[in-house]
């Protein structure tokens, strides 16, 4: 478990980070957390021969009140910071939630949201939350700033809209609609404590019936992706069970299930459908 | 004699330096001029070797020395416990070599070492080595191994078998189980564990070309045994010139009991590079496929018996899985460790077990955490439930039924215990099955379950009650019985202890066992403090190292209160006479006249007159003044054999619930009544339990060691092999009874497998009652979310 040698710089500001990324491009890694990227590289699965650590660059750390309930979230706040921010878990209760289900007191304290939606693991919770939260990402490189919607980050397994010679540098994360409530269910893996099935749902109703509608899953496909049928058919009904139940069987529409020797896709489909309900139900509970 | 600490659950006194990070483990000992070294293991489960080319790699920065199989001098590693020992079963016998040199038989087998200046540089080096490969065939079930057709490992073993062998009257239970009212039949899946202690493997090697000697650090459970294996075995290299140390042990369950090629392979490496310290430490990743694993049974039971409820006989046939190549004692465990105990506490009148020990291309399997009795409890307790569902009867009611009554004892077990090996028989000494049952049935509330279940239905969960009514084969053993003539194992079983009492009173007991987490330093200075009247923070207790401690075969099987208890109890009752022919002297009184209270020697009828320990140590240590015929010092040596090993039991309920949409199962509650005998620190005997049980229901509900069909261990890391957390378990409800164990004077009967033992069985029980309304009999561990929820689906709920 001894990762092959590797250069390793520690640039003290983003401006100098994204000088020495541009010059390492291709065999420059950056580094927050470490939690994912360390691994990798003590297995050998990962062997980049720089490592670029931004972990103390202060000004990438901070939680932001960006005004009318919406948050910006440093590409480096911890998911301990995030918890802690009475800011954050207030304007998005969702992340309250869900965070402590996330890896351990270790893993929280050093894992970073940049880096966990940077790495784009396929079973990772994070992504299914920003998906189903509407965040945007900020994003420089030397070449400037450019912000883009979350639908779209994703590309796949370990693949996002970053380019090699980009750093993530804040999530924005809008107010919640007005009436919505907001909800993320899962079921681990045991061993890993990754989510075999994770599902994110913000659901807002008004006169009766669903009128806002965000769902989105993790782990079922191999990356997290926005369940656009299920919104679809919760938009307009009520929000008893039955349209409930009606709207989740649609979770995996479209979608490749994927399958290991620890869930097979039937399962995780299944999973996915009932942990759609559950968030869905959780959702509304929680927006009283 | 005795004081208040033996039975107080006093802290461990190991405890402040292991929970500080101030313990020694192998990886803390830094050597000067340390080396390091790698092992390259096969990516492959079959494979032939057509050439190794290490030339590159020992070129590469820091390389110091590249070895393969051809460099080895050494012997392959030693077979100690063949199946059947000396009763003529045959065992086509294949050991692994230091080195693999023409073939591999699992993914992970080691074929080359690099030792170079840095442990990085090491294994950089390690990817520089260009095997030749030539796949072979895989085959990693025990079943299909023996099957016509399937791939073969060895040319000494047609079909994969390792032995054949039987245990039992088969034409009694041909009878029995052929013309019985009832018999239920199920093939049942004790699936494959990785044991995951906390602390992995490693060794250090130095030699000394001085002197010829060798030293070896080793994380073992058995430094003792290691040093006869690998000098009189191994490599040849006379006992006497090698010293074995085992600094503090984080873990082992078993897997530290073995002789392994790293062992020597430091050995070899260190004398090859001039004396240099040679040190191997595995990844978690190598502990997974290169260290011993556990369990992995498939078996046939057929149980029978009448209507009403009476078991007349157990029928079983099993596929032990042993692995590639054997490990140290791999065949006797699911034989004379299983199949002797098989037919439980129940008074079962005919019993018959075939056991057919195969090789696979898997990690090779040895003892784990209660070895073989797990395996014998899971088959016995799973087979009661499925006979009592057979004949609609309560679980509780045909144990009860069944159990062997408190007057049988001794009682002579039909699978074998009793069987005379060489004149050598032992028995099952003492039990009461019923009141520890009883006991557990009413902390559990078992007569309310039913509204406990309309209760769970109305949450959306299935809840389910398991029982399981264990005993447990422990102390092992009587060196006669279990010995080179006997039972199988090559060696004795007894226990070493030397205490001394130095001049200032301080009391050094050296011990031939090797604590791995137990606190054995502090339940023998308990043992020490209370026979000998002394305060325990004057007394240590040293352990671990071959130079300095009587030879002994270290802690395993639950051995070490029971037999290396009794050898510290009777090496106190020789200081103490000592002590008392002494006192006599110095107060030149009769040694009749002599009494002891605590750690003072008085003169009966004049108790002004007395001597304190202390003082008779001081003086006899000078030996300024010594009766006729005394030698000076207070220091006395004692090897203790059992007369028989010990029967602890117990009844653990687990209730679980499972829940409708998911098919998740999460443990409840857990009920535990162990009768382990009497307790010399019943906090530690409660920890040792709840160890235990937690690892048992980590089998039953999570763990399992997944191969592909291609050999390659897919659970082969944590990421995918579920080790249980604190988190997933409800507080356990630990209740006892107490049968002193008659075969020591300490009356204890040890505890460190019977939660293992105990709790597999309960837990797959409670799982099996949770499911019923689906009409499922049985299905295999572990019992995760998805294998749950596709049985339920499997068959749609009656109710
Ligand atoms: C034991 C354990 C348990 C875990 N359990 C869970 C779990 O239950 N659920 C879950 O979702 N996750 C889990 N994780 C993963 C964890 O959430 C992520 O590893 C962590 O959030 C990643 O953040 P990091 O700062 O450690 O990233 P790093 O490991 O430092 O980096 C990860 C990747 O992202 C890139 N990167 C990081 N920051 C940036 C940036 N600002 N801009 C561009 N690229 C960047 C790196 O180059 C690297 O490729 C677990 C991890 C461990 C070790």
């Amino acid at each position: 478990m001894i990762p092959a040698a590797f250069d390793y710089a520690r640039p003290a500001s983003l401006d100098e980070a994204l000088t020495l990324l541009a010059r390492g491009a291709g065999s420059a890694k950056v580094l927050a957390g470490g939690q994912s990227l360390l691994p990798l590289m003590r297995l050998r699965l990962a062997s980049p021969a720089k490592l670029i650590d931004i972990g103390r660059i202060a000004e990438l750390r901070a939680i932001r009140d960006l005004g009318g309930g919406a948050t910006g979230i440093g590409a480096l706040a911890t998911y301990r910071d995030v918890l802690d921010s009475k800011l954050a878990t207030h304007n998005h209760p969702i992340l309250a939630g869900a965070i402590p289900g996330i890896g351990d007191v270790q893993v929280r304290n050093r894992g970073t949201l940049g880096g966990a939606i940077a790495h784009a693991d396929p079973a990772s919770d994070m992504p299914a939350i920003l998906l189903a939260l509407d965040a945007s990402i900020v994003i420089r490189s030397g070449s400037g700033e450019r912000v883009v919607g979350i639908d779209g980050f994703f590309q796949g397994a370990f693949a996002t809209d970053l380019a090699e010679d980009e750093i993530l540098t804040e999530i924005r994360l809008p107010a919640t609609p007005a009436g919505a409530g907001m909800a993320y269910c899962s079921i681990e893996q045991p061993a890993s404590g990754y989510s075999m099935v994770g599902v994110a749902a913000v659901v807002g109703r008004s006169d009766g019936s669903i009128s806002s509608a965000r769902v989105a899953i993790t782990g079922v496909a191999d990356v997290a992706y926005r369940a656009t049928a299920v919104e679809k058919a919760l938009i307009g009904s009520d929000a008893g069970s039955a349209a409930i139940d009606a709207a989740a069987a649609h979770a995996t529409d479209g979608q490749e299930v994927s399958s290991d020797f620890n869930a097979n896709a039937e399962y995780r489909a299944a999973m996915a459908v009932v942990h759609t309900s559950r968030a869905i139900e959780a959702a509304f509970a929680a927006a009283g | 004699m005795t004081t208040d600490v033996l039975g107080a659950s006093v802290k461990r006194v190991e405890d402040p330096r292991f929970i500080t990070g101030k313990g020694r483990y192998l990886d803390d000992i830094k050597l000067a001029g340390m080396t390091y070294m790698s092992i390259l293991r096969s990516p492959y489960a079959h494979a032939n070797i057509r050439s190794i080319d290490t030339s590159a790699a020992k070129a590469m920065p820091g390389v110091v020395l590249v070895l393969t199989g051809a460099d080895v001098p050494y012997n392959p590693l030693p077979m100690a416990w063949p199946a059947g020992g000396s009763s003529g079963v045959v065992n086509n016998i294949n050991m692994p070599r230091v080195l693999a040199t023409d073939s591999v038989k699992w993914t992970g087998e080691g074929v080359a070492a690099v030792i170079a200046e840095t442990a990085a540089q090491a294994v950089d080096a390690l990817e520089a080595i260009v095997v030749e490969w030539e796949p072979l065939p895989v085959v990693v079930d025990a079943e299909k191994a023996t099957e016509a057709g399937a791939p073969q490992l060895h040319e000494n073993a047609p079909n994969n078998v390792v032995f054949n062998w039987t245990v039992g009257d088969k034409a009694g239970t041909d009878a029995a189980v052929d013309s019985a009212e009832v018999v239920v039949r199920q093939r049942i899946v004790n699936q494959r564990l990785i044991p995951n202690p906390m602390e992995v493997r490693g060794d250090i090697g130095l030699y000394n070309p001085g002197t010829e000697e060798y030293t070896v650090w080793m994380s073992s459970q058995t430094p003792h045994i290691q040093r006869l294996l690998l000098t009189a075995f191994v490599t040849g290299i006379p006992e006497h010139k090698v010293r074995c140390i085992a600094p503090d042990v984080g873990g082992a369950f078993g897997t530290k009991i073995f002789c392994y090629a790293d062992m020597a392979l430091v050995m070899l490496a260190s004398r090859l590079t001039g004396g240099r310290p040679v040190k191997w430490v595995e990844t978690r990743r190598e502990n997974y496929q290169s260290t011993t694993h556990g369990r992995d049974h498939i078996t046939y039971l057929e149980i029978a018996g009448t209507r009403d409820g009476e078991i007349t006989g157990l029928r079983v046939k099993t596929y032990a899985n042993l692995g590639g190549r054997l490990s140290t004692i791999g065949p006797g465990v699911p034989t004379t460790l299983y199949a002797r105990v098989l037919s439980g506490c129940y008074k079962i009148p005919n019993v018959y077990c075939e056991v057919t020990g195969v090789y696979t291309n898997t990690t090779f399997v040895d003892a784990y955490r209660g070895a073989g009795r797990p395996e014998a409890t899971y088959v016995i307790e799973r087979a009661m439930d499925l006979f009592a569902d057979e004949i609609g009867m309560d679980p509780a009611e045909i144990r009860r039924r069944n159990f062997i009554a408190p007057d049988k004892f001794p009682y002579d077990n039909p699978s074998g215990l009793g069987t005379a090996v060489n004149g050598e028989k032992i028995y099952i000494d003492s039990g009461n099955y019923e009141p520890a049952m009883d006991m557990a049935l009413k902390t559990v509330g078992y007569g309310s379950l039913d509204k406990a279940k309309t209760d769970a239905r109305s949450r959306g969960k299935y809840l389910g009650l398991g029982l399981s009514t264990y005993i447990e084969v422990c102390g092992v053993a009587p060196s006669k019985w279990i010995g080179a003539v006997g039972e199988g194992w090559g060696a004795a079983m007894w226990e070493s202890a030397n205490l001394k009492i130095h001049l200032t009173g301080k009391v050094v007991l050296t011990m031939g066992t090797q604590p791995q987490g137990q606190g054995h330093e502090t339940t023998f200075s308990q043992i020490i403090a209370s026979e000998l009247g002394l305060p325990m923070e004057d007394i240590i207790v040293q352990h671990s190292d071959t130079q300095g401690t009587p030879f002994g075969y270290g802690s395993y099987g639950s051995r070490t209160a029971t037999v290396g208890g009794e050898a510290a109890v009777k090496a106190a009752g020789k200081i103490r006479e000592k002590a008392r022919h002494y006192a006599a002297h110095m107060l030149e009184a009769s040694v009749d006249d002599i009494e002891v209270e605590g750690n003072e020697y008085r003169v009966k009828g004049s108790p002004e007159k007395k001597k304190t320990l202390q003082e008779i140590a001081f003086a006899l240590d000078l030996g300024f003044s010594l009766p006729e015929g005394m030698e000076p010092y207070l220091d006395e040596t004692v090897y203790h054999d059992t007369t028989n090993c010990t029967w602890p039991f117990g009844t653990h309920i687990a209730v679980v619930e499972i829940d409708e949409e998911t098919g998740k199962v999460d443990l409840v509650r857990y009920v535990a009544v162990d009768d382990v005998g009497k307790k010399i620190n019943p906090m530690i005997v409660d920890g040792q339990l709840h160890g235990g049980i937690a690892q048992g229901v980590g089998q039953a509900l999570w763990e399992g060691a997944v191969y592909g069909d291609d050999g390659q261990l897919l659970s082969g890391s944590m990421l995918d092999y579920a080790v249980p957390r604190a988190s997933w378990f409800p507080n356990f409800e630990l209740g006892e009874t107490v049968t002193p164990s008659p075969v020591n004077p300490l009356g204890v009967k040890g505890v460190g497998e019977a939660g293992a033992i105990a709790s597999t069985a309960a837990v797959a029980n409670a799982v099996m009652d949770a499911l019923s309304p689906f009409g499922i009999r049985h299905i295999d561990m572990p019992f995760t979310a998805p294998k749950v929820w596709r049985a339920m689906h499997d068959k749609e709920a009656r109710s």
